[in-house]
């Protein structure tokens, strides 16, 4: 089948992305999702269902299904932007490597039209879900959101084995691979547990960015607008000397150290 | 190795001390100078009028107060009190007379006026009635142009009230070799002149005039010099006293001869610049290329270690600090369309010589660093950005425009280079150019551009279709027929066309008119001195002295004319999904949201329609009328006709369709203009955009087919409406860069607004640079940005419809700030401006 008529599932297309990858990017955000992490700002990306959700502007469908054509000509149109600011493509969600047909066609196209690639995983699925696309991606910018495998667990639903596995994976094929780290008050805000990251972070062969995430509640309203509770509660985002603090402990273990990304 | 040294200098502690002397009261108006012309041309009926001005003008530096303000190390002002300004009587004086008790309390830009300026005012504007360029004016302008005008199509208010200004002077060649040496190129200008030529006697009296109002200024300087040298003698404080003995011998020596060191560079561009806005009353006197012909001084003066480049600094930051000294006093309409007490002095920096190569150098860095230092609205601060502009420049520039001051705007050599190439200009004068006031690329030296000639709202000709040229009853546009006869989208568009041309035609009239009356009754001789070629043909700016003539009148609406256009083209022809009668009525009745101030507006139209067609208007028939009015208030069809027309596609969101038609209805009012020539033998040139024209005149501008209420701000610029343009900035600068930007030669202006978080970080600084320089190479030709503030999202909190594409951006995560809940934007207001995103 031709690339251009493959189908996903997404649910937004975002221009003028600034903080997913290198330069100016468009973000192609895939629907679905694997892991269900309790601070997630994304929260209707996380069925694979399409979902109404409701807004201050009245009741949205979330999620449609879409060709890589009509993808791609989106992320067309904004080419002269990548091309001054060294930008591209980023794929996001929900986990985008779940609709593999879909990013592999996406991917391919992309390459074709010469566009930098980048994808922002969990990498919490089996490795031969990942491994065929790497050839075709520029950057994965992958999170590692705690050591620990049981306090993993306790936030995201799932034990974090398997992700701390395909990042030596992903690093070993040369990939150029970003680690990011999500910190969230009261799961891994402490300088111990940023550390043991980092120093996993740069351990790994070839990795040598890490970028912290502050949390924010920016996803409140959307639990509210698909009637879910909100898991943080009335949680404090972290203030920026704290993050500083946070940052100089991750450039410690040797790693260039990003906040924001 | 660069070729400059970028390196910041330190802000001297005198700048904030400065700042606050300038600040210490509400801006007052004093009456010396409106005292001393009038006392002059008392003296001087019957005498040229040239003649006239340059003893007027001389009467005014010889005995026009003076003052210097603490610790100033560049000296000079207009006022004594701070920030104040004079008055100008020989454009207009009635409308200040009628604001005299008001002018105080008016929310935009008040003033201060004592009973004893207003009683020596009112005297003096006993001799004005009658002989102002502004009542000249009026008695020229055609009655059809004059009609237009009283219905808001256009209005040429700046120059009809006020001096022109709108230029750029040779200020090199007065740092060069002085008002001596200009003096001196008159007397030879003199030499060549034979007693037999047909023009020697308007010539010679010319030339007398300009001579005079040099030796004025040489005066004027000196008058200074004196009283550095009085206040020196009293000063205890050694190193003050140096600093105003220095002050007196810079005085003494400029701007009479050249300068020879930078502090005399400063001093001598300084008077200049002051002594302009005391000439005539015109704004936008723009300093221009500033690092270019100071540099010659810097460097002289750096190099052989004279002064160090931490007090070049100092010496620009006070410069800087001296632009916002000076004020305008605007009738309180003008005033709420220029709010802000600007006075919109455009200094720029980088770009290319004119040889083609990039001229970039310290100064150009520090003049970033001086806007940084000072934070004040004066310089309007502006960078010129090419293929070849240095990385390291424009990452400074983007560093000011994050601190959200609205400075630098951003100008695109290579679109404004051919642009001004093809209205006749040589390459090497288009690779000099300049920009003047808000968005006006000229020539500097060799220009009388009369740029911001008028604002035309290209919405009132599309209200003159839906009426048949009529507006509030009266036929003020031709007769295009009834919209309900239109059987396709080209009839309408046809109609519209012929509105516009006929429009145009009108506001060219009006500013022709305006350009006679200010050539006859405000010639400026001073000003001549410093524009090529007046000196050789004996003529002043205004009598078309100068080597390069336009006239540039400013468009605005295009979003909404588009919006609108397309709007018609879909639901109307296409889709069907109502008539243009339906629409017209929609129109009328505000989508069903009619103000009482509409209803009678309408009342009043169809009662003196009724009272053309010969029916007896009683007070039962007017009620009746008002009525009808009133019940269409309300009708649920016409709020159902507004939301599908606010859901079609619309500028600003990079959809091919309707970005096209915007293209073409830009063309409706560049084209037509290009055809016509101004009483100085040059011709019309068109700008695209408002200044901020668009809120006083939107509220003068009915209900619009792209979903736009009533009384409602119009587009600013080429910038989408506000807020429909919702996929961010690369969508909306795409949609923007679909526009014939070099066309208009009078520049366009592209607002962007932006929260911090997108200009966060390096990345964040370097995203920015590749936007700008991206929408360049699509052939935009200006960009300003506004990056918002606390206050701004406040704004947006009360006021959603006029931000929703504000974007909040983080990693993985962006919203429409207006979407978010209270709580949210509460949030992030507290988290704006720390950028810690």
């Amino acid at each position: 089948m031709d690339n251009n008529s493959v189908v996903g599932r997404i649910f937004d297309i975002q221009k003028f992305s600034t903080h997913d990858g290198a330069g100016i990017r468009t973000v192609v955000f895939l629907k679905g999702c694997i892991l269900r992490c309790r601070w997630c700002c994304n929260p209707e990306s996380q069925s694979f269902r399409i979902q109404r959700m409701k807004t201050a502007n009245g009741t949205r469908v979330v999620g449609y299904d879409t060709t890589v054509g009509d993808v791609m000509q989106q992320v067309l149109r904004d080419m002269p932007y990548y091309r001054r600011s060294g930008g591209g493509m980023t794929l996001s969600g929900g986990e985008a490597l779940c609709q593999q047909e879909f990013v592999t066609a996406l991917l391919q196209e992309a390459k074709a039209h010469g566009i930098n690639t980048a994808v922002e995983t969990t990498a919490c699925l089996p490795f031969y879900m990942i491994e065929p696309q790497l050839p075709l991606l520029d950057t994965v910018l992958m999170d590692i959101k705690h050591i620990n495998s049981e306090k993993h667990e306790q936030f995201t639903t799932m034990r974090n084995e398997l992700i701390l596995e395909n990042a030596k994976k992903i690093a070993a094929s040369g990939t150029h691979l970003i680690i990011r780290v999500p910190t969230i008050p009261t799961f891994n805000d402490t300088e111990e547990e940023i550390r043991d990251i980092a120093r996993f972070a740069a351990s790994l062969p070839g990795v040598d960015e890490i970028h912290l995430l502050p949390y924010h509640r920016l996803g409140y309203d959307k639990y509210m607008g698909l009637e879910r509770e909100y898991g943080m509660g009335e949680l404090p985002t972290p203030s920026a000397e704290k993050m500083e603090r946070l940052r100089r402990v991750a450039e410690s273990q040797g790693l260039k150290a990003v906040i924001g990304g | 190795m660069a070729k400059y040294n970028s390196a910041k200098c330190a802000k001297s502690a005198r700048i904030d001390r400065l700042k606050e002397e300038l600040f210490r009261k509400m801006p007052e108006i004093e009456a010396d100078r409106a005292v001393l012309l009038t006392e002059s041309y008392r003296k001087t009926e019957g005498e040229p009028m040239v003649r006239r001005r340059a003893k007027a003008f001389r009467n005014i530096m010889e005995h026009l107060p003076i003052t210097i303000r603490p610790e100033e190390l560049v000296v000079g002002a207009a006022t004594v009190s701070p920030r104040s300004c004079q008055i100008y009587p020989e454009f207009s004086f009635s409308w200040l007379e009628d604001e005299f008790d008001t002018v105080e309390t008016r929310s935009a830009d008040p003033f201060h006026i004592s009973e004893k300026t207003k009683k020596k005012l009112r005297e003096a504007f006993t001799y004005w009635h009658g002989k102002t360029t502004s009542e000249l004016a009026t008695s020229l302008i055609a009655p059809e142009a004059r009609l237009a005008m009283e219905h808001n199509v256009f209005t040429p208010g700046n120059y009809f009230y006020n001096g022109v200004g709108h230029v750029t002077v040779q200020y090199d060649k007065v740092l060069r070799i002085g008002y001596r040496g200009i003096i001196d190129e008159i007397r030879a200008e003199r030499g060549r002149m034979d007693r037999g030529d047909a023009d020697y006697c308007t010539k010679s009296a010319m030339l007398d005039a300009v001579e005079m109002s040099c030796e004025a200024v040489i005066t004027y300087a000196n008058r200074y010099a004196a009283l550095a040298r009085e206040t020196a003698q009293r000063e205890k404080d050694s190193t003050r006293r140096n600093e105003l003995l220095q002050v007196a011998e810079n005085c003494e020596r400029v701007p009479a001869y050249g300068a020879r060191s930078f502090w005399e560079a400063c001093q001598s561009f300084w008077f200049v610049q002051m002594i302009l806005q005391i000439e005539s009353s015109g704004h936008s006197i723009s300093p221009g290329r500033f690092d270019q012909y100071m540099y010659p001084y810097y460097k002289a003066d750096v190099d052989s270690g004279k002064i160090t480049r931490d007090f070049a600094q100092e010496l620009l930051d006070c410069v800087w600090v001296k632009l916002n000294d000076l004020c305008k006093c605007r009738d309180a309409a003008s005033a709420a369309g220029f709010a802000g007490y600007s006075m919109f002095q455009n200094l720029i920096a980088g770009g290319q010589d004119k040889n083609g190569e990039d001229a970039t150098n310290d100064l150009s860095f520090m003049c970033i660093d001086a806007t940084l230092h000072v934070m004040l609205p004066g310089p309007s601060f502006s960078v010129r950005v090419w293929n070849r502009t240095p990385h390291e420049f424009l990452l400074r520039a983007a560093e000011l425009t994050r601190t959200g001051i609205g400075l630098p705007a951003y100008y695109n050599d290579e679109v404004i280079i051919p642009s001004l190439m093809s209205r006749g200009l040589t390459l090497e004068d288009a690779r000099d150019y300049n920009i003047i006031g808000c968005v006006e690329p000229q020539k500097s030296g060799k220009t009388w551009g009369w740029h911001d000639a008028a604002f035309f709202n290209m919405l009132k000709p599309m209200e003159l279709v839906f009426a048949n040229g009529q507006l509030d009853g009266v036929q003020v546009g031709p007769k295009t027929g009834d919209v309900t006869s239109f059987t396709s989208f080209e009839d309408f568009y046809a109609a519209y066309r012929t509105q516009m041309n006929y429009m145009i035609s009108l506001l060219v009239n009006a500013c022709n008119a305006i350009d006679v009356a200010h050539a006859e009754r405000a010639p400026l001789p001073y000003l001549a001195s410093m524009i090529d070629d007046c000196i050789g043909c004996g003529k002043t700016p205004e009598q078309g002295g100068a080597i390069y003539n336009f006239t540039g009148p400013q468009g605005f609406g295009i979003a909404n004319v588009a919006d609108a256009l397309y709007a018609i083209k879909r639901l109307v022809f296409e889709e069907k999904k109502f008539t243009l009668t339906e629409l017209r009525d929609a129109l009328d009745a505000n989508y069903g949201k009619l103000s009482e101030a509409d209803a009678e507006r309408l009342t009043v139209g169809v009662v003196k329609e009724l009272a053309k067609n010969g029916v007896e208007v009683g007070a039962d028939v007017i009620a009746a009328v008002y009525k009808t009015v009133k019940d269409k208030d309300g009708d649920p069809r016409y709020r159902e006709i507004r939301e599908m027309i606010l859901a079609e596609d619309k500028y600003g969101n990079d959809l091919s369709e309707v970005d096209a038609l915007a293209r073409d209805a830009a063309y409706t009012y560049t084209k037509p203009l290009l055809k016509y020539k101004n009483p100085r033998g040059g011709s019309f040139q068109a700008g695209l955009y408002p200044v901020s024209a668009n809120v006083p005149l939107g509220a003068q501008t009915g209900a619009s087919p792209d979903g736009r209420l009533a009384g409602t701000p119009v587009a600013d610029g080429v910038s989408p409406s506000a807020g429909m343009d919702v996929h961010g900035p690369t969508s909306a600068a795409n949609s923007v860069s679909c526009l014939d930007h070099g066309i208009a030669s009078n520049g366009t202006l592209f607002n962007m607004k932006f929260h911090p978080s997108a200009l966060a970080g390096d990345s964040g600084l370097e995203n920015f640079v590749a936007l700008v320089q991206t929408y360049f190479e699509m052939k935009g030709s200006h960009m300003q940005f506004n990056v918002v503030s606390r206050e701004t999202l406040r704004d947006a909190q009360k006021n959603p419809d006029k931000y929703r594409s504000l974007v909040v951006r983080v990693a993985g995560y962006s919203a429409l700030f207006t979407t978010l809940s209270k709580s949210l934007q509460d949030d992030i207001i507290n988290r704006t401006e720390q950028t810690s995103f």
